[in-house]
């Protein structure tokens, strides 16, 4: 219940191109949660966390995107300074090297959510429950 | 060896012998074809100033448009009554070009292939069924008269009809099957279906050819029918298939280099390449009745290789047909073909992935960019590992062309498509005029 969908979606570095693909979402009822951007100088991986990824997977490819789905987990942030740091404390300490994260904010709470990618997935669930970090179940995340 | 005096002569007489074949070939075109007489003056070059092997140079080349232009049959230096058999190659542009044989040279074609299929390991105990199709074109007869001369029994049985060829092929007890890739594959297949076990069947050599091949299509062949696989190489307008036969060492194709002369040249300037150098191949008949047909350019790209092979034959080896020479592209100065970028980017995907090559030069040196449209195989949620896998494309492409290559990863569908729904393979940006 804590591994959300996650887009992974192929963009060549492009003028316009995120813009384009953010349009074609919109323009199909599909909410974006959250997104983040990795890039080169010729291409990227844009990560999108969205309300219905099924549906907004079919659409990107019937646009000939390529897109993978990915699993993450969102942990929540104490509201407190240093809510971030004491996290990566906890893996630091249990040798998880993460693949990427990016943050954004719980619209409702005003609370941060961090969102993790590491190689063990299942590992990870574990040792943030193990250390009680609150994680955010994916259907609420997609329903924020 | 079918003919060992041939196959193991010294270079030195192999050399003299096509001299004197070559010499009595131009002087007797020049003067029975009226093509020849007008084509050879015009060049202001005649029969006596070929005094070496090397002034061949001085003959222009002939083209399939020249071989056109003297549709049906204005190619033959002999009186029609002594053509027993005609052949044709595809037309697929304009007209197609006629074949012509007299006894003599249908005796000569059996002579080289019984050679060929005597390197294959056969002889005359061996059943040799025939896949290649019996027509026109000369696909099949190559090695029909050639197991005629070697006295072997050939099963005319052509193409098509698979689940009956492994019927035959189990009843007869074929010892060699002659084959195109494709259709090799694909009889395979059948026989597999069919509960055919090769190792019971213990063929003793494939034939096969006709049509591009690559080593993995060898190996895999080879495999499943648990023998060897021997490349065959001809072309109708020379003769036929048989030019060029491969021997036990699998290691090129030996030409029978007493009825032809093989030379490699740039296809861009026409100039005469070194041994061991990739280019066009171009054909000389040294001994044709009917039709002789000088400095042919086959457009196949190839290379020879002269050093004594390790089966003890001295007749010049080509290597396997790698393309053909309307698709090369010259980059700083190295011949770059399609299908060496294809070969490299089967290595990082299983399907192959949509490209284009890109040729630029933006000051004096060129630059080949090749433009590869990501796919589902090569995409990750990584970027280390997009990073990877373009670089080890780069790679892959430098191994096979020897110069280094921009790669870069594009969008599906990003490359423009013809109304056709093809990629033009090469784009060629540099100002060269
Ligand atoms: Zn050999």
């Amino acid at each position: 219940m804590y591994k959300i969908t996650q887009l992974s979606i192929f963009l060549e570095n492009k003028r316009g191109n995120l813009y384009n693909t953010l349009d074609l979402l919109a323009a199909n009822d599909i909410n974006i949660r959250a997104l983040s951007l990795a890039d080169t100088t010729e291409f990227g991986i844009l990560r999108l966390v969205v309300q219905d990824p099924v549906k907004a997977k079919k659409i990107l490819e019937e646009h000939w995107y390529i897109v993978k789905n990915t699993p993450i987990v969102g942990a929540e942030l104490d509201d407190t300074p240093g809510g971030l740091s004491s996290v990566l404390k906890i893996l630091n300490d249990e040798e998880i090297d993460l693949e990427y994260l990016y943050a954004f904010t719980h619209e409702k709470t005003e609370k941060a959510i961090l969102l993790l990618q590491a190689e063990d997935l299942d590992n990870l669930i574990n040792i943030l429950t193990a250390y009680k970090v609150p994680l955010v179940p994916a259907e609420e995340v997609y329903n924020l | 060896m079918w003919n060992e005096e041939i196959e193991c002569m010294s270079r030195e007489d192999i050399f003299e012998l096509q001299l004197k074949k070559l010499q009595a070939t131009v002087k007797r075109a020049f003067d029975k074809i009226p093509f020849y007489t007008e084509k050879y003056t015009n060049a202001n070059v005649f029969p006596e100033d070929i005094e070496t092997l090397d002034d061949i140079v001085k003959l222009p080349f002939l083209t399939k448009d020249d071989l056109r232009a003297c549709y049906p049959f204005g190619m033959f230096a002999v009186d029609k009554k002594e053509i027993i058999e005609v052949h044709s190659s595809s037309g697929t542009t304009g007209k197609p070009v006629v074949s012509g044989y007299t006894q003599g040279d249908i005796d000569n074609w059996g002579e080289i292939v019984a050679r060929g299929l005597t390197m294959m390991g056969l002889d005359s105990d061996d059943i040799i069924q025939n896949t290649h199709g019996y027509g026109l074109f000369t696909g099949g007869f190559g090695v029909h008269y050639g197991a005629h001369r070697l006295g072997a029994t050939i099963i005319p049985i052509s193409t098509g009809q698979t689940r009956r060829q492994v019927e035959i092929m189990a009843d007869f007890g074929s010892t060699c099957l002659i084959f195109t890739p494709s259709y090799g594959i694909y009889l395979g297949e059948v026989a597999k279906e069919e509960g055919i076990d090769f190792d019971e069947i213990g063929l003793k050599a494939i034939g096969f050819g006709a049509e591009m091949w690559t080593a993995e299509m060898r190996d895999r062949i080879e495999e499943t029918f648990k023998t060897k696989a021997y490349n065959i190489y001809g072309l109708t307008e020379l003769m036929g298939p048989g030019i060029g036969m491969e021997c036990c060492a699998q290691n090129g194709l030996h030409i029978a280099e007493d009825f032809f002369y093989p030379e490699i040249i740039d296809p861009k300037t026409g100039i005469t390449l070194p041994e061991g150098t990739h280019g066009e191949l171009v054909l000389t008949n040294l001994e044709r009745e009917s039709m002789p047909v000088i400095r042919f350019r086959t457009k196949d790209l190839t290379a020879l290789h002269y050093d004594t092979c390790e089966c003890g034959r001295t007749l010049a080896r080509m290597e396997r047909i790698t393309g053909r020479s309307d698709d090369m592209i010259k980059v700083k100065g190295v011949a770059v073909f399609p299908s060496q970028i294809e070969k490299a980017l089967l290595k990082v995907s299983d399907i192959e992935p949509h490209y284009q090559i890109i040729v630029t030069r933006p000051d004096i040196m060129d630059e080949i960019e090749i433009k590869v449209e990501a796919s589902e195989a090569l995409f990750s949620d990584d970027i280390k590992e997009m990073m990877g896998v373009k670089r080890k494309i780069g790679e892959y492409i430098q191994n096979e062309i020897g110069i280094a290559v921009n790669v870069s990863l594009v969008a599906p569908k990003s490359i423009p498509r013809s109304t056709k729904g093809k990629i033009q393979r090469v784009i060629d940006k540099r100002n060269l005029h």
